[in-house]
């Protein structure tokens, strides 16, 4: 780095650093012969806090953050591309594989979409369903990043195995239900695939009863930590109004305090008929982040609760709909819901043939990624750890 | 008082030790070779073929290569090659039969799809997940005679589906003798209908026909 001046460090920074006259970070003024150049550092894409195959360039002063760059698509695998060459039906075993820690909600999204495109209609157990299944994923999405998340804060797994031990029970269920415990490839155009036994219920019931307990534990063992709070309060912080600019959805939306759930906007399947509550943050640091999830867990288990006791009896399947030779009518159709990351949508054109014209994949983190910089200048190497971590990235959906 | 959040975090971590020795539900590991979770039944892994007959596997698959898997597979690693004859299958009707089947299981994601698509019950999935193998091109590459495995076996791993699938099939197969016999029973009828308006008139019928020497009419079965 050759250049002291402020304005080419980062030009994307939305407001200028408070050595260059703005209200942003404090950085010094570097470039002179006591302070020596900036150091660019590369971390990644095997270093093991970045989430999978994710390479960050940061440019330090000292140990201070100025410039930050991401760098993905080492995990590229040509999605979208491969959605237009195959049938609808053989796209939905690769949505799975998109996050590959929500496949049940990036299936409901796709579905969604194939289904506004083709008119289908779907059976309400199913809806009920779906929502089930739905949540369960939250769950099991929301343990994964509080655990990696204090992984990320240097607690050496502790944290993570008692997550994940409480998110076995819930794949458990899913391999019970669809066959596999993370490649769930379960719902279907216009229903779900196969209809649980009253067994499955009860035992969905039983872990849905006890999360609540994990939860208190959980919270008890961390969340008043004072290590925990000196690494997480303010750190990251991002602005309202930024994250709106941003397109910034879901619990990191939330966290900056924008009352912004597609659940309650949107009003998809029949989540208008549960009642919950759609946590708000303040504050919009990484322990705010951290708190919505741990609050969206306690709302998902409610919605839970109600879905189970209410499940009505039922066809899961609209009889419409047909596995071979499936061809919608020309038109568009955007899909979207609230996956626990943030808004997931499909944008699917159709030109009436077993392919779709177009097929396009609204990924949450991606776009949650795109505010890393102005999250991370004027913190460390460690925060910016830290706050990569409170995003929330899978880098499967990332790359696509 | 600074520190009190971290000693309540250290009695949780401590109660998990403690309890790990003495209650199952935080004693959640087990010692896998020697010690098995059970599968649950709907568990998948690998496609296999259904034969009905263990004894002649390649003679009764229920397998008509049709090829509609080898078309909607995702991943595409299903290769099927149709067979220029006819075999007689396990319900004794004359069918084509693959007689190249192969799937690369180094390619098979186990979604599922072959199996929903099929529409001859004929693909099912597999349980066996201990599928270490030295070479990747020639091992994990399943051919047709690796692949079928019996009815038998598919009522060993999943009994629900293997006795909806019988009864559906003994079904069908019924509503196919009774239709078939009910078309012989039919035709019979027909023929013996024409044979004894043919008798009541002969003379009619050879007044109008002044050609006599066109051809008979074939029999109505």
């Amino acid at each position: 780095m050759s250049s002291s001046d402020p304005s080419t460090l980062n030009p994307q920074l939305s407001t200028p650093p408070a050595w260059a006259g703005g209200s942003g970070p404090t950085v010094r003024a570097v470039h002179d012969e006591f302070h020596g150049d900036l150091l660019e550092i590369s971390m990644g894409p095997q270093h093991p806090s970045t989430h999978g195959v994710f390479r960050m360039v940061a440019t330090l002063d000292g140990e201070t953050i100025v410039k930050l760059k991401p760098v993905f698509g080492y995990l590229h695998r040509n999605h979208e591309k491969l959605g237009e060459n195959t049938t609808y039906l053989a796209s939905m075993p690769y949505t799975d594989r998109l996050d590959y820690l929500c496949s049940m909600t990036n299936n409901w999204a796709y579905a969604l979409a194939v289904e506004k495109l083709a008119g289908l209609n779907v059976p309400e157990r199913a809806e009920y369903l779906r929502i089930i299944m739905g949540e369960l994923t939250r769950l099991v999405n929301h343990m994964c990043l509080v655990g990696f998340l204090f992984n990320d804060l240097g607690t050496s797994f502790t944290p993570l195995l008692y997550a994940f031990r409480e998110r076995e029970k819930i794949l458990d269920l899913f391999e019970a239900l669809t066959g596999s415990r993370m490649m769930c490839n379960y719902q279907r155009f216009g229903g779900c695939r196969v209809d649980p036994t009253p067994e499955w219920l009860a035992a969905a019931n039983k872990v849905v009863q006890n999360f609540p307990r994990f939860l208190d534990e959980f919270e008890a063992m961390l969340t008043g930590n004072e290590i925990m709070l000196a690494r997480t309060q303010g750190v990251g912080r991002l602005s309202r109004e930024l994250a709106i600019s941003a397109g910034i959805t879901g619990p990191m939306l939330r966290a900056s305090g924008v009352d912004y759930d597609l659940r309650k906007v949107d009003g998809y399947g029949f989540y208008p008929r549960f009642d919950f509550r759609v946590p708000l943050g303040e504050h919009g640091d990484t322990y705010d982040r951290y708190m919505m999830r741990i609050l969206e867990m306690r709302e998902s288990v409610k919605i839970l609760q109600q879905a189970i006791s209410e499940m009505p009896l039922g066809p899961i399947m609209d009889p419409k709909a047909k596995l071979r030779g499936f061809r919608p009518r020309a038109g568009e159709a955007y899909g979207r819901i609230e996956g626990p990351k943030g808004e997931i949508g499909f944008y699917l054109i159709s030109d009436g043939m077993p392919n779709p014209y177009r097929y396009r994949v609204r990924p949450p983190s991606f776009v949650n990624l795109t505010v890393l910089e102005d999250m991370c200048l004027g913190h460390t190497v460690a925060d910016a750890v830290v706050i990569l971590g409170s995003i929330d990235i899978v880098l499967g959906e990332v790359d696509r | 008082m600074l520190g009190s959040g971290i000693l309540k975090g250290l009695a949780v971590t401590a109660k998990n030790f403690v309890g790990s020795y003495r209650s199952p539900e935080r004693m959640v590991t087990v010692e896998y070779p020697e010690q098995r979770l059970p599968i649950p039944e709907a568990y998948r892994n690998f496609p296999f073929l259904v034969t009905e007959n263990a004894e002649d596997p390649m003679g009764t698959l229920r397998c008509v290569a049709c090829q509609i898997c080898e078309k909607e597979c995702p991943p595409q690693c299903i290769y099927i090659e149709k067979s220029k004859d006819k075999k007689p299958d396990a319900t004794g009707k004359m069918q084509i039969y693959p007689a190249v089947f192969e799937i690369d299981t180094s390619v098979c994601m186990s979604c599922q799809i072959c199996v929903e698509v099929c529409p001859f019950d004929a693909i099912k999935m597999d349980q066996v997940f201990e599928i270490a193998a030295g070479d990747r091109f020639t091992d994990l590459l399943l051919k047709r005679e690796q692949l079928a495995k019996p009815n038998s076996y598919f009522h060993q791993i999943r009994p629900t589906e293997a006795e909806e699938v019988d009864t559906r099939l003994a079904a069908e197969r019924k509503a196919a003798e009774e239709k078939a016999k009910a078309a012989a029973a039919a035709a019979a009828a027909k023929a013996a209908a024409a044979k004894a308006a043919a008798t009541a008139a002969p003379t009619t019928k050879t007044a109008d026909a002044p050609s006599a020497d066109a051809p008979k009419p074939p029999p109505a079965a």
